[in-house]
């Protein structure tokens, strides 16, 4: 790693030993587990290149956007709209979420028993491990789960700059209420952070840039219908997750190439793994990088993931936002309209998960859907039962996975994961 | 031609060797600190042209040796189904794992339940309790069936199981009744187990929890039907490794 990158990281307040012990353990998981695959696209290797500088070239790109006098946005959350951050010439981050760290630091602020992804948000800052956090201008909590939104009464005290967004949990005409009134006082916030005023034609521009990285990822999954997959589900995961850190647009042209070359890989019957092998639909709990431990124990199981069902995947970059409008008014109404079909399991009943959950098997042709729950995640564990009886009634063979960030049951899974692909074999 | 199965799980390895469809060969060891080991020398002179490995150290087996693998629960449903062909269910407590297959008409499976990480529920509880209450694990179930007054254990964590036994003995409870009562404990969970997945008859009851009296009592009570046990509960996955492999060439 380059000395400029280190005097950055300094300059962030990070805290250099844990951070390089993190990088250390993030390059070997990335080693194992990405770089040991087979016959990956060519294309990867923009993503291999940006996993390798996610701490590094990626943060200078933010802080020079920050030097320009452009700001940083960092969220937790599908719910907070890119669309009002890019009209304000900001930048949306994802935040670190997806792997343990300073566990006991953590357990002094909360329970135990609170899922692994709150817990590793907590953990990077208070290691100072993220950089993303510390260059982030406005840190975006969203009230979803309950383990959220009492956490974010407590992560207020570790940010000097903490913004609470409320969420509905019904999807009646009062819900949508709620979230209109929450997205025009987070634009209100926004053009306060930026000294940017957001006019129709700002977010015009705003959706049309997010809405291109979504039908990017709209293509990829499209290709990944084909047999053999063209693409592993492990490389179709982190595309799904860079999305919440790249260069938007730069993002949008990388996935765009890769799709050009999967298409041709499935014109010669192409594929990473060989034809008819068994086909899964991961659904669940977000999983943020470096949380590949499910993929990585089912593709090394005979079988390929088809699609992801999920925040980081296609419950988060499903539908796109109508630009047919022409005033402020109209488009933020229609971006209220986008979110809201959001099918997170916060709202009750949550009807159109299950729904969207079948279509998907459907679709990419899956032979069985492993629900995938974060221990301690209450909305997805409780909705995993009635997934599993909707799959099941429809002869859809259904694994439920119930797991957390740690190592220790990877034994266990490896032999429920092989022995569910033996089954729908 | 001979074909072997090796079954290496947390606390015994199992060795099956088939001639035909005819059981030629049947070995036990405990697994030890080095399960590899271990198994090939259990495996040291018995002949075999052919082997897959199942159980908890399958892949240790597999990197090692190159031979083919299977998890154990399709090992156990081939072997029960060999043994027993029109059995439907099957529950396992294993070493560290317990489990319960549904089996369809063609001794398919079709759904299964394991234990997670904990040992909550699996044979290592029982042996665990069996060495806090003095009894060796082949009395345990005997003695548990002597019981003259019900109890009620709360923990299924083994070590909070433990102190809770402790105290019990420490108020002058008799053990054979704290016995029983352990033995209840770990048939609850496996009942639950059994109704996530299904109870259709026959149950067939495997693995080296099936060797104890107690359980299969407890068991039978609760479901209120009949059991079958093999003559040797821990051979099932063994023998269904061997019968895969002479399918497998």
């Amino acid at each position: 790693m380059s000395e400029d990158h280190r005097s950055m990281w300094e300059s962030l307040g990070l805290d250099l030993g844990a951070h390089d012990a993190l990088l250390e353990v993030l390059g070997k998981g990335y080693q194992d587990i990405y770089l040991a695959q087979k016959d990956r696209p060519e294309g990867m290797g923009y993503f291999d290149f940006v996993m390798s500088e996610v701490h590094g070239l990626r943060i200078k790109e933010l802080l020079d956007e920050k030097a320009a006098g452009r700001k940083v946005i960092g969220s937790f959350c599908v719910f907070v709209p890119e669309e009002i951050v890019r009209a304000a010439d900001a930048t949306l981050v994802g935040l670190c979420t997806g792997a343990d760290f300073a566990t006991d630091e953590v357990e002094k602020l909360l329970p135990r028993n609170t899922c692994s992804l709150i817990k590793s948000a907590f953990g990077f800052k208070l290691a100072k491990v993220c950089p993303y956090i510390e260059s982030a201008d406005m840190i975006v909590g969203e009230n979803t789960c309950d383990g959220k939104k009492k956490s974010y009464e407590i992560f207020n005290e570790l940010v000097p700059n903490l913004y609470v967004m409320d969420l509905p949990q019904v999807k009646s005409d009062e819900g949508r209420a709620l979230l209109k009134a929450e997205y025009l006082r987070f634009k209100e916030a926004v053009e306060q952070l930026t000294g940017v005023t957001i006019d129709a034609e700002r977010l015009k521009r705003g959706i049309e840039i997010v809405n291109n990285k979504r039908m990017a990822i709209h293509r990829l999954a499209a290709l990944r219908k084909a047999d053999p997959s063209p693409i592993s589900g492990l490389d179709a995961l982190l595309a799904n997750q860079v999305f919440f850190y790249d260069d938007p647009v730069r993002f949008t042209d990388s996935v765009n190439k890769i799709c050009d070359e999967l298409e041709t890989r499935i014109e010669k019957g192409e594929g990473v793994f060989p034809k008819e092998t068994p086909r899964i639909l991961l659904s669940g709990c977000p999983m943020a990088v470096p949380n590949w431990k499910l993929p990585w124990i089912i593709e090394t199981s005979g079988a390929v993931i088809v699609g992801e069902e999920s925040c980081v995947g296609e419950r988060g970059t499903r539908n796109l936002t109508d630009d047919s409008w022409d005033t402020v008014e109209e488009l933020m109404e229609t971006i209220v309209d986008r979110y809201f079909q959001v099918d997170c399991a916060i709202f009750t009943p949550n009807p159109d998960r299950l729904e969207h959950i079948v279509e998907m098997a459907k679709t990419y042709k899956a032979d069985g859907v492993i629900h995938y729950g974060l221990q301690f995640c209450q909305p997805y564990l409780m909705e995993s039962m009635p997934v599993e009886k909707t799959l099941e009634e429809k002869d859809i063979p259904t694994l439920r996975i119930d797991t957390d960030y740690s190592m220790e049951d990877v034994g266990q899974l490896k032999t429920r994961v092989e022995a569910f692909v033996e089954l729908i074999k | 031609m001979l074909k072997a199965g090796i079954d290496i799980g947390s606390r015994t390895i199992e060795l099956v060797v088939l001639e035909g469809s005819q059981v030629v060969e049947s070995r036990q060891a405990d697994s030890g600190f080095d399960p590899l080991a271990h198994a090939k020398k259990l495996l040291e002179g018995v002949d075999h042209d052919h082997i897959m490995a199942t159980g908890y150290g399958r892949h240790l087996f597999e990197l090692d040796l190159d031979a083919p693998t299977v998890t154990e629960i399709k090992a156990y449903a081939v072997g029960a189904k060999n043994l027993f062909p029109q059995v439907r269910t099957i529950l396992d407590i294993g070493g560290q794992d317990s489990k319960a297959i549904s089996l369809n008409d063609d001794g398919k499976v079709i759904k299964f339940e394991m234990n997670d990480r904990c040992a909550a529920g699996t044979g290592k509880f029982l042996e665990i309790m069996a060495q806090t209450l003095g009894y060796s694990l082949d009395q345990f179930g005997v003695e548990a069936l002597k019981a003259t007054k019900e109890m009620q254990i709360s923990s299924m964590c083994t070590v909070f199981a433990e102190s809770e036994v402790t105290s019990l003995v420490a108020k002058g409870e008799d053990r054979q009744d704290i016995a029983l009562g352990l033995h209840r404990s770990v048939v609850r969970r496996a009942v639950g187990m059994l109704k996530r997945v299904s109870v259709k008859e026959p149950i067939l009851f495997a693995g080296g929890a099936a060797r104890n009296p107690c359980m299969r009592h407890l068991l039978e009570e609760a479901l209120g039907v009949h059991i079958l046990v093999p003559e040797n509960p821990q051979m099932v996955g063994a023998l269904g490794a061997a019968i895969l492999c002479s399918e497998s060439g």
